[in-house]
């Protein structure tokens, strides 16, 4: 157990630094491959406005006439242990975790994203719970009432739920919720918890439930699907010889036992998300990581790019760790070794 | 009245195909302390009908008629709720394949003490405690270590004695076994045998043991009853089945076994054809178009389903052959064949 | 006794058990540890045993479907433990297996007249009036409607399944059947079929049978002689007669007496012998003679040397310090080497 934690620990890190030489390679080495040079890139970083000297300078100072590799190495370095920006003029520095530096704002990308990481957090977790909810119940019910209307009706829904771009079903429940309903706000404002939980549950309200309606329609489907499978297992019999009220052979053994697969694709979708709620963020303008790419891409700010995908990067990273470790908690029969 | 008493239990299955008749119209008593053993080919019918016992076909598909009583109460018309109380307590089942009948994922011990606490107000400290002796009954080394193991850390002879320490946790007065030897290699059988036989000495239940293997029914049954088609068509002692059988399908049965007590090198004597489709059972009597005898009953056989009577002294036979002829057939030309080596 | 059909020396089978980082090697399970005999032709030799004892992976060692560890296999007095793919193409023909489950052993998108026909095609043989005839005299020949040549196995009951397994394996004029579990699962009133025709196929195409199989009394009618495997050994091997009248081999007297008789009157007085516990685990089998911790017989002598598969009548190979039913011998311990 402690080796194979060591194991996955190691092959993490390992598939971190991938991705970061990808991540890297996309934004230095295929605009090099595209004719683009040294100058050109540090171009970027000193403004339109700096004369052809400055720029050669600046392309000097930031190492841009360096082998990729020792810029590599330089960028990898400031990850750990931070890194100054010389470009000529002045020095900025960017603190230690270094995910770059933006020459646009002037201002290093990870305090940026430490700002967005709450209202991300906030967005993946509510809808999460709401989701997770509302999509297992529907799909055990919808299993036990193999047939009946109600399965027919939410599985049609759920078809819809997936089916559907998610800046539709935005927009439909903003007129429903919003305008309509007039029970959540439009979005665009965001509350931290700590300042008052009540408003920050009522400014999320409609995104939750837009984010939540796509997943939990997957979800329906999976747990509908997992449900009849066990729910023909010979330890549902079992559990019904022994005398067990109906409830509790359905909540106790069937879905007990269709958890897994749940469980595995539910890691995976939060640590997608915590890299950032993308169109979510921006259907209802939230200031959060997704968002911070969207803008970013929209400026053309490499250096935030490639932060926002680092640090999205190590969600999904760290997520399928923690799934793989939690495979074993749910389902003893998984040996990690 | 009978401890356990079926009459005419029914149990049919609407599908897509057409209405399945699983059990179709069976019959029979038991008492505590005894054992009734029910042989059958896959699909005669056997499970249908323990489940039936069970009520475990309420709030199915399954359309269900005929009576169930059991020491005194009715079950086919009781509410499934009743039924439900009842499960576990009075009436409890083992499974063929033990792996598949427990939750992979709850250990041993954790699913006794839930059959324990559902019918016995105690805490979970003193169901553990019974889970323990029971582990221990059953014949499970250091049980207070192997209770909090789970079912695949047991061997396929464990998990089934687990499960009997599970079915008997209740104290149950009716134990059905369905086919619980089965998936067992035969050193391991011998044992869960010889447990179920002790266990049931012990509880003076009514053991009701299902299975293909007349070997085994053999060992354990005082009575037997061989089911076909869904239907009893061979009812009697032990010593009636194995010495005096008179329906041809039971001797087709018996032809069909290659026997570990005689060493013989002579053909076996199998049943031609295969066993029916439940949907489909042939008219007349269910058996004749693989009974080698249909031809000396006249055409009756396939026109007249023929009734389950008393030949003599409790044992019965549904077949149209005169009693005398089946006697004569069974000295004459079945024993013989059987018996030449 | 004639020249053998197939002769196995010393044939092994380790798995290998890996573990850690690096995958090494840390256990091995010794599934054939070392097991010798003589099929010779035209007989029937049966290999019986509990579960895991490896009867399996003998039968897939001598058709090499798998690779031995160690030992020989001689197929007509060539050598072809390591012959290569190319060199055992020919004697694919000669050598053929019936697999146990008929449900999962046919493919169920092919035509009984593919499957049957397949091994035509794949050694690339030509039939004098076509592969469909050919194929039909074979369908016939076990018993099956040569019309049905064009059905699916779904439209086959079991024992019928089992039929067409069986007719693929005679398509290529084999010499040597190695039928794993032929019957298990099967009906009693099919199985008895099934056992018959086995025979009947025998005597008229002079086939030479490996029969694997869990129970015994089936092997009894249907070998000339008997193995009896325990842990991945041979322990005992004799002719029929002497096998199950006189067995000497503590395990297979237990193993006999296990046996439940169709014989309600006998029950009572039948001397039983009860094994304790279940097989150890061949990952870690006991030392010297592997059945030293179910025997009842067991001495010190049994712990520490392994007893050698020596014969003690004619024809009867015991592998036992301390044997029943043996001939007067001065004293078994003495003839260990
Ligand atoms: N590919 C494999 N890797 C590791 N172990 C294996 C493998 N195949 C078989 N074994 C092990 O080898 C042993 C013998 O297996 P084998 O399948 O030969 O048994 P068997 O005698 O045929 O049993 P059964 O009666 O259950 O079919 C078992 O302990 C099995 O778990
Ligand atoms: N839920 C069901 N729906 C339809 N048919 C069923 C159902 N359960 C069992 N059957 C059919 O009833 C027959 C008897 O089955 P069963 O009692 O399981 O046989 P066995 O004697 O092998 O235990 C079989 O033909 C089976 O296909
Ligand atoms: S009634 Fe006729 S067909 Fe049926 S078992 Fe008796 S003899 Fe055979
Ligand atoms: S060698 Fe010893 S332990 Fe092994 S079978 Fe013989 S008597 Fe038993
Ligand atoms: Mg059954
Ligand atoms: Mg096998």
């Amino acid at each position: 157990m402690v080796t194979y934690i060591i194991r996955r620990l190691i092959w993490s890190v390992v598939m971190l630094s991938i991705v970061s030489i990808i991540t890297f390679a996309i934004f230095f080495l295929v605009p090099r491959l595209a004719g683009a040079t040294s100058e050109d890139m540090a171009a970027r970083y000193v403004g339109r406005t700096a004369s052809a000297e400055q720029v050669k300078v600046a392309a000097e100072k930031l190492g841009f006439n360096d082998p990729l590799i020792v810029q590599y190495g330089r960028f990898a370095k400031g990850i750990v242990a931070g890194a100054d920006y010389d470009y000529g003029p002045g020095v900025e520095r960017c603190p230690a975790p270094c995910f770059g530096y933006s020459f646009l704002t002037r201002l290093p990308v990870w305090p940026d994203l430490l700002d967005r990481l709450p209202v991300t957090i906030s967005l993946a977790l509510g809808a999460a719970v709401i989701w997770v909810i509302a999509g297992v119940a529907t799909g055990v019910l919808s299993a036990l009432k193999r047939g009946s209307f109600f399965d027919r009706a939410a599985m049609s829904i759920a078809l819809a739920g997936v089916s559907m771009p998610i800046f539709f079903t935005g927009m439909v429940s903003l007129v429903l919720f919003s305008y309509g309903l007039k029970i959540t706000v439009a979005g665009g404002t965001y509350t931290p918890f700590l300042t008052n939980p009540a408003t920050w549950a009522y400014d999320l309200l409609l995104p939750w439930i837009t984010l939540a309606f796509l997943y939990a329609a997957g979800y329906a489907r999976l747990t509908r699907a997992g449900m009849l499978e066990t729910m023909n297992e010979d330890y549902i019999r079992t559990a019904r010889a022994k005398g067990l009220r109906e409830r509790t052979v359905v909540v106790k053994h069937g879905l007990r036992g269709a958890l897994t697969p749940i469980l595995t694709i539910f890691g995976l979708d939060l640590g997608l998300l915590l890299g950032g709620a993308v169109l979510t963020e921006s259907t209802y303008s939230l200031p959060g990581i997704g968002k911070y790419a969207i803008d970013a891409i929209g400026r053309q700010d490499l250096p935030q790019v490639m932060g926002v995908t680092l640090v999205a990067a190590f969600f999904v990273v760290v997520a399928n760790l923690v799934v793989d470790l939690l495979y074993a908690v749910v389902d003893p029969r998984v040996r990690l070794v | 009245m009978s401890f356990l008493e079926l009459k005419d239990l029914q149990v049919h299955f609407p599908t897509d195909d057409g209405l399945v008749k699983s059990v179709d119209g069976l019959s029979f008593a038991l008492e505590r302390g005894k054992t009734l053993g029910i042989v059958g080919e896959s699909g005669s019918g056997k499970s249908v009908t323990s489940l039936g016992i069970l009520g475990l076909h309420k709030g199915g598909r399954a359309k269900l008629g005929g009576e169930i009583w059991l020491d005194g109460e009715e079950l086919v018309g009781a509410s499934a709720e009743h039924v439900r109380t009842l499960r576990g307590k009075k009436m409890a089942m083992i499974f063929q394949d033990p792996l598949s009948a427990m939750h992979p994922f709850y250990t041993v011990g954790s699913q006794i003490i839930e059959a324990y606490r559902i019918h016995n107000d105690v805490s979970k400290k003193v169901a553990r405690k019974h889970a323990i002796d029971m582990l221990g009954r059953v014949g499970i080394p250091q049980p207070d270590r192997r209770v909090d193991s789970y079912p695949h850390e047991f061997s396929g002879g464990m998990r089934q004695r687990a499960m009997i320490a599970m079915a008997l946790s209740c104290d149950p007065e009716l134990l059905i076994a369905d086919e619980p030897t089965t998936a067992l290699d035969v050193t391991v059988q011998a044992q869960i045998l010889d447990l179920m036989r002790d266990l049931q000495r012990d509880f003076n239940a009514a053991l009701i043991i299902i299975t293909h293997d007349l070997g085994v029914v053999a060992e354990l049954a005082d009575d037997i009853l061989v089911m076909y088609g869904g239907k009893c068509i061979e009812y009697g002692t032990a010593e009636d089945i194995f010495e005096r059988p008179e329906h041809p399908y039971t001797w087709g049965l018996l032809g069909s076994m290659p026997r570990l007590d005689r060493d013989r090198t002579e053909r076996l004597l199998p049943i031609k054809g295969s066993p029916p489709s439940l949907i489909n059972v042939p008219a007349g009597c269910a058996f004749h178009p693989r009974c080698t005898f249909e031809d000396r009953t006249g055409g009756k056989a396939s026109t007249e389903v023929p009734q389950l009577v008393e030949t003599e002294g409790g044992h019965l036979v549904r077949c149209h052959l005169p009693r005398d002829t089946r006697r004569s057939i069974w000295e004459t030309e079945i024993k013989p064949s059987l018996e030449a080596s | 006794m004639s020249e053998p059909l197939l002769s196995v020396e010393g044939l092994e089978k380790h798995f290998p058990v890996t573990k850690g980082l690096l995958q090494r090697q840390v256990a091995a399970v010794k599934a054939v540890d070392g097991i010798s005999f003589d099929v010779v032709k035209g007989e029937t030799l049966g290999l019986v045993g509990e579960s895991g004892c490896g009867k399996t992976t003998t039968g897939r060692l001598i058709t090499r479907l798998i690779e031995p560890t160690g030992g020989k296999i001689r197929f007509e007095g060539n050598d072809i433990t390591h012959m290569s793919q190319g060199r055992m193409r020919p004697l694919r023909r000669d050598v053929q297996m019936i697999f146990q489950d008929p449900y999962s052993s046919l493919n169920p998108r092919h035509t009984v007249g593919a499957i049957v026909g397949a091994p035509f095609r794949i050694q690339g043989i030509k039939t004098e009036h076509g592969t469909k005839k050919a194929v039909q005299d074979i369908l016939e020949l076990v018993g099956l409607n040569p019309e049905h040549y064009n059905r699916y196995p779904h439209e086959f009951s079991g024992g019928q399944r089992q039929r067409i397994g069986i007719a693929r394996t005679l398509a290529l004029k084999p010499k040597l059947i190695i039928a794993d579990e032929p019957v298990s699962a099967l009906d009693v009133s099919i199985q008895a079929q099934v056992v018959n025709l086995l025979e009947d196929l025998q005597s008229e195409l002079d086939l030479t049978y490996l029969v694997i199989a869990h129970d015994l009394s089936v092997v009894r009618h249907i070998s000339d002689r008997v193995a009896v495997m325990y842990l991945g050994k041979i322990v005992e091997l004799a002719d029929r007669k002497s096998l199950y009248e006189s067995p000497m081999h503590p395990y297979t007297n237990a193993l006999l007496s296990a046996v439940p008789i169709p014989d309600p009157k006998g029950r009572a007085q039948r001397e039983r012998i009860r094994l304790q516990g279940d097989v150890p685990s061949p990952l870690n089998p006991p030392p010297a003679c592997r059945f030293h911790t179910r025997c009842w017989k067991a001495q010190e002598i049994c712990k520490t040397i392994e007893p050698p598969l020596e014969t003690l009548a004619t024809g009867h190979q015991v592998a036992c310090h301390f044997p029943e039913n043996a001939p007067a011998t001065p004293e078994p311990a003495a003839t260990t080497a």
